[in-house]
């Protein structure tokens, strides 16, 4: 991951976070950008006057050559920093975290209200846990969809390398529920052992399987638990719980902070927009959709995720739970025949991914005037020149 | 209720001890079949002390949230014991409010768990269960011992009952009987238990469940037949007998 180059304007930094301090000063860009630095910086140069404003400086002050200072008079009085802080890897300057994809660049600013989750900034906010919900993006993705009868959880596997297995990210909980993770694996793993433990002891004592509502209630109540001790720090982990209960299918999302969201189709972890983009469109027709195609519309947001890598069974899983249907997770030939047997063209949606999802099979590659809605391949027109990259 | 485990001393000292040894005010039988619509299920309303009837007003079945209906036999004190830990069972069902509710089979088996495991501390709810619902359309009957053992059945009795009832409901139930026809059948187990169980009562009452809801009746008497002829002179063949 290379870091992005220190010429980007600080401005835009800015315009791209999802923070908002347009309340606290006025139009000018700079001025918002200005109060964030000298905030922090004045932590540094004035520690008897914790926190107060020095000056706002000039429009015309160059913003680059103000941090830099700031940042070379942070590295003098604090020496013992730790240099392997959490922004290390993504950083382009000291004071904050910037991720490197463009589609999900968001700008995070360390500050003295951060150090641990029982600490309120003067904002209202809880940065440890801001922070674990950033762990969460950091993941590589899964995505889950529902219809009125069923579940599918997909999720793209990266191996470290070639040598190593893939990381496990999709748990069975039980029958009737599985949930896929995104974020720090381990705690993923952990809390599905509570989750199955929890859902047997349902059954132990009901003889009925554990409504998933119920389950991921009291997953939000064990996360909120660690948002609110000194001595625990937030899960790092996303869960997309899937399951199946009296009132139908139903996919949860469980966050670091325990809150918890019923969805339609959720996707998370990196390059997650791509693929909610993809399900946004599609969303409505899922309730009434039948089970393959569920799995199809699971795969194409994964190849979404993937930005113009190959899609193969190897680096994706395929979970799905249903009425009469045990939850499962689909075995690599059958997901690798689903993939061919589908013929995944490129649809409408502007070129982002130079190829048309280079998939195996049909080489009907459509151009994308005349490609717009089909989503199915089409017969290899001839006269149509293919799409010139 | 203490554990006993937290007190041994007690627990090796007979009159020391906190545990269920025997029972004292105990209701009879509770008779109860599947139907058409769901589960009729009949229990008189006597409290027994020992050999005197004590108590005539005693209800035997409850209803349990939505979907069930509770009869007990046994231990009176112990049976109210049991509808306290429902209460409490049913309230936490009922305060995650969102659209699950506990059914006749989940009760069933929470009341086999309870059960079985005040039986293993050996102090065990002096009870005989009958537990019978419908929830979505399926109905659902079985019945817990004190000691845990837990079945489910077309039509199930409690003490007495398990001689003199089934006998009768395994000749004479069929599936999809009506309420009428329920009730009849109900009603004959229930006049011979009145004849032949000393600790029965002549007051009892009869309730249904099924989709809709519980309704359980107003208590009545059943009719009885005493003129036989044997009982006319009952000293003919035994002079200076009375």
């Amino acid at each position: 991951m290379t870091p992005i180059s220190p010429h980007k304007p600080a401005h835009l930094c800015l315009l791209q976070s999802s923070l908002s301090y347009s309340h606290l000063a006025p139009s000018n860009p700079f001025l918002i950008l200005a109060y964030d630095k000298i905030a922090v910086a004045s932590h540094r140069l004035e520690p008897m006057r914790k926190g107060k404003r020095k000056k706002k400086p000039s429009p015309g002050s160059s913003q680059r050559e103000r941090e830099s200072q700031s940042h070379l008079l942070e590295q003098k009085e604090n020496p013992n920093k730790n240099p392997h802080s959490f922004t290390e890897r993504e950083r382009h300057c000291d004071f904050c975290l910037e991720r490197e994809t463009k589609n999900d660049a968001v700008k995070m600013f360390r500050n003295q209200y951060d150090t641990d989750v029982t600490t309120w900034s003067p904002a209202g906010r809880l940065f440890q846990v801001e922070y674990a919900m950033e762990a969460v993006k950091q993941g590589s993705a899964a995505i889950g969809l529902r219809s009125k009868t069923h579940v599918v959880l997909a999720c793209v596997n990266k191996a470290n390398s070639e040598l190593s297995s893939h990381q496990k990210k999709i748990f069975k909980v039980d029958d009737h529920i599985g949930v896929a993770i995104a974020g720090l694996t381990a705690d993923g793993r952990v809390l599905s052992r509570y989750m199955r433990s929890e859902a047997i002891n349902y059954n132990y004592t009901y003889e009925s399987p554990l409504p998933v509502g119920r389950l991921v209630v009291q997953l939000a109540d064990k996360a909120q638990v660690c948002t609110q001790r000194s001595w625990k720090r937030p899960y790092g982990v996303g869960l997309l719980v899937g399951g199946l209960d009296e009132s139908g299918a139903h996919l949860y999302y469980n966050c670091p902070s325990g809150n918890y969201f019923e969805y339609q189709a959720f996707a998370i972890g990196s390059r997650s927009q791509a693929a909610k983009t993809y399900l946004e469109r599609r969303f409505e027709n899922f309730t009434g959709s039948t089970r393959e195609d569920l799995i199809k519309d699971a795969l194409i947001a994964t190849r979404e995720t993937l930005q113009g890598e190959k899609l193969r069974s190897s680096i994706c899983t395929i979970a799905v739970v249903g009425v009469g249907e045990p939850f499962h997770i689909l075995d690599q030939d059958t997901v690798q025949k689903l993939i061919d047997a589908f013929e995944i063209v490129q649809d409408e949606a502007p070129a982002a991914e130079p190829d048309a999802g280079a998939e195996p099979a049909a080489a009907a590659e459509e151009g994308e005037g005349s490609g717009a809605g089909a989503d199915q391949a089409a017969v290899p027109e001839p006269d149509v020149a293919p799409m010139d990259i | 209720m203490e554990s006993n485990q937290s007190k041994p001393g007690l627990l090796c000292n007979p009159e020391g001890s906190q545990r269920t040894l025997y029972p004292y005010v105990t209701g009879t039988s509770v008779v109860a079949l599947k139907y058409k619509d769901g589960i009729l299920m009949a229990a008189d309303m006597g409290g027994s002390y020992g050999s005197t009837l004590r108590y005539k007003s005693v209800e035997r079945m409850k209803p349990i949230g939505k979907h069930s209906l509770l009869g007990a036999s046994g231990e009176i004190s112990d049976f109210q014991e049991l509808l306290h830990y429902l209460d409490e069972l049913i309230l936490y069902d009922n305060m995650w409010d969102d659209g699950n509710s506990l059914g006749p089979k989940e009760v069933h088996n929470y009341l086999t768990r309870v059960m079985y495991n005040r039986r293993n501390k050996f102090d065990p709810l002096w009870n005989s269960l009958v537990l019978g619902g419908v929830k979505k359309g399926q109905k659902y009957l079985g019945m817990v011992s004190m000691i845990g053992v837990n079945f489910e059945d077309n039509h199930v009795a409690t003490g007495f009952g398990n001689h003199l009832a089934r006998p009768i409901l395994r000749d004479e139930w069929h599936e999809n009987l009506t309420f009428e026809e329920g009730v009849k059948l109900l009603e004959k187990c229930m006049r011979v238990l009145l004849y032949r169980d000393r600790s029965a009562v002549n007051k009892l009452q009869i309730s249904k469940i099924t989709e809709e809801g519980v309704t359980i009746s107003q208590p009545y008497s059943l009719k009885t037949f005493w003129g036989f002829s044997a009982f006319e002179n009952p000293t003919l063949g035994a002079e200076g007998s009375w």
